[in-house]
């Protein structure tokens, strides 16, 4: 499933004091089979966003009370606000929207707040069964295997961790059964909001190599949001950068950390790969390298073999 | 005399199996300690035992000398302040102002003082124009700062930051570390720094790192970070800049184990000319 959207814009408490367009004509497609990064300062409208891809955040026109604006005259009608995922249209207030959360999965910041349930296997169990197509009735048996898969796909043990109450896990295990719940259904479209924020350090290594092994098999396109460029310039096939609302540059990661000082003007970090590339750009020997660590190991022992 | 010290101080939680034995440690008054370990090694639990959230089963902690017991609870607790890492869990009134004020109010001080303290905390975390903010609408790194606030309002001489720019952006993440660093700096407030990220742990003068309740490294932050094989054995790894000039390394390059960026550059710009 592609996902396209053409013209969008979001206004908060709109007709109210407090308006504030979170996202202002955002243009943006995600090709089936990315690993997308999306990137941009708190308030850039990055969550606003991704919240609208499996209509959290519903389009006004998709409402039942939708009446259209009506144009003064003269004024050119705005341009047409597109929002698809797959054969989803989210702008018409006949899609399905139950169906379209079925394949869209959502991954929030600190899922493991969500956590709610006695035990673990409920816990994961749960989406499961209010996704269950209606009057199906699902087995003891068919929820125990997509648990156990979806158990399994984060790296957790079924038999180990199952009967426990996923309040006396880990904070890294709390996490990953919390993506569990949202994998469990399957969803074509996986998005998740910074989803190894406050891990340790193998703790983040983990899920980002877990998000990895779901990709390209049932789970086609992942989303990030992540404040951590080294993670983004390691893993995305693009990365959207979005600021007050609009997305300033759609690039793979290798052209993206090329510009340096843009993204450092939109008070956006860089990775380390690009540190050092720009570091070493200053004492006068250019690399190219896609900013990934191993390309950067590669590229610069290359240098060394050219020089020796 | 000892800012906090340890002395073989046993814990555990109920029947689980994570329990702190036999530990020792101090924190000199006016040192800037940083507390690295994976999840689940011990670093929240060693904040919550230095200001009596949580009481040792065994052996002794004292806070300046004085002995942390259910009697003094409350003496310490006014020295030592902790900060927590959801900000929206650490605010309790709506407007700023009050919301610093809360812990103030508790401790009974004069209505003239607490104006004052408010006026020092708000200076402290650069938070003056926000006095009559509703805390609601702050970004999380102004929240945090406004949590802080609520501590320096007590004027603590140990703050205790318990991964307390986890949830927050990097420049959120900027703020707060200014802000602890100039509060050790200007007002000789001892910090403990509970963290992930190097680049905070860096800031301190000296690095511990726990594992499984335990006390297993010592040293100045950089030093730590380049013991690399040590951190694996304890569920860390060595910070990516550490990863990439062992890599060179191994690759026959003559580069150090350096953290910082430019120093490596110009090792690099040396080998290669």
């Amino acid at each position: 499933m592609r996902i396209v959207a053409e013209h969008l814009t979001h206004v908060y408490n709109e007709r109210s004091p407090f308006a504030v367009k979170a996202l202002d004509d955002v243009s943006l497609t995600i090709e089936e089979g990315e690993f997308f990064g999306i990137i941009g300062h708190t308030g850039s409208g990055k969550s606003t966003f991704v919240q609208h891809l499996n209509a959290l955040i519903r389009m006004p026109s998709s409402m039942k009370r939708y009446r259209k604006k009506r144009l003064k005259k003269g004024e050119a009608p705005p341009p047409a606000t597109v929002l698809k995922v797959g054969d989803f249209d989210l702008t018409d207030k006949k899609t399905d929207f139950y169906a379209l959360r079925k394949h869209v999965g959502m991954v929030f910041q600190y899922p493991e707040y969500q956590l709610f349930a006695e035990t673990v296997k409920e816990d994961v169990a749960f989406g499961l069964k209010n996704f269950a197509e209606k009057g199906k009735h699902l087995t003891e048996d068919e929820i125990r295997a997509a648990v156990g898969d979806a158990l399994a796909a984060v790296g957790l043990d079924y038999r180990e961790v199952a009967d426990k109450s996923p309040f006396d896990l880990s904070g890294g295990q709390k996490r990953r059964v919390a993506v569990a719940g949202v994998i469990v259904t399957k969803p074509e479209i996986l998005i998740l909001d910074e989803p190894a924020a406050g891990l340790d350090p193998l703790g983040k290594q983990e899920i980002m190599r877990l998000l990895h092994a779901i990709h390209g098999g049932w789970c086609k396109t992942v989303v990030i949001v992540s404040h951590d460029m080294d993670e983004i310039a390691e893993n995305c096939t693009h990365v959207a950068v979005f600021d007050g609302g609009r997305v300033r540059y759609v690039l793979p990661p290798a052209e993206l950390f090329r510009k340096t000082d843009e993204l450092i003007g939109l008070g956006l970090d860089i990775p380390l790969t690009a540190k050092l590339v720009a570091a070493l750009g200053r004492r006068g020997i250019e690399l190219s390298c896609d900013f990934t660590t191993e390309d950067f190991i590669r590229k610069t022992l290359a240098l060394k073999g050219g020089g020796a | 005399m000892h800012a906090i010290e340890f002395r073989d101080v046993d814990f555990a939680y109920g029947e689980g199996e994570f329990r702190i034995q036999k530990l020792n440690f101090s924190v000199e008054k006016g040192e800037f300690v940083a507390i690295l370990g994976h999840n689940g090694s011990g670093k929240s639990t060693l904040a919550r035992l230095s200001n009596g959230i949580l009481l040792p089963d065994a052996g002794e902690i004292r806070v300046f000398g004085t002995l942390l017991d259910e009697k003094h609870l409350y003496d310490v607790r006014s020295r030592v302040g902790v900060v927590f890492q959801n900000p929206d869990n650490q605010t309790v009134a709506s407007v700023v102002e009050d919301d610093i004020a809360f812990g103030a109010e508790n401790v009974g001080l004069a209505r003239e003082e607490i104006g004052k303290r408010i006026d020092f905390a708000l200076s402290a975390v650069g938070m003056e124009a926000y006095r009559d903010a509703t805390v609601a609408r702050l970004s999380g790194g102004q929240k945090q700062r406004v949590a802080i606030a609520g501590v320096l309002a007590l004027r603590p001489d140990v703050m205790i930051l318990d991964e307390s720019t986890a949830m927050l952006d990097p420049k959120g993440r900027r703020e707060i570390m200014e802000v602890v660093q100039k509060l050790n700096r200007d007002e000789g407030v001892t910090v403990l720094l509970i963290t992930h990220f190097v680049e905070e742990a860096l800031l301190a003068d000296r690095a511990l790192v726990m594992s499984k309740g335990g006390i297993v490294m010592q040293g100045a932050p950089a030093e730590i970070f380049s013991r690399g094989d040590e951190l694996l054995a304890y569920d860390l790894t060595l910070p990516r800049i550490g990863i990439i000039a062992k890599r060179l390394r191994e690759g026959g390059m003559s580069v150090s184990d350096t953290l910082d960026v430019e120093k490596l550059a110009e090792e690099i710009a040396g080998c290669v000319s």
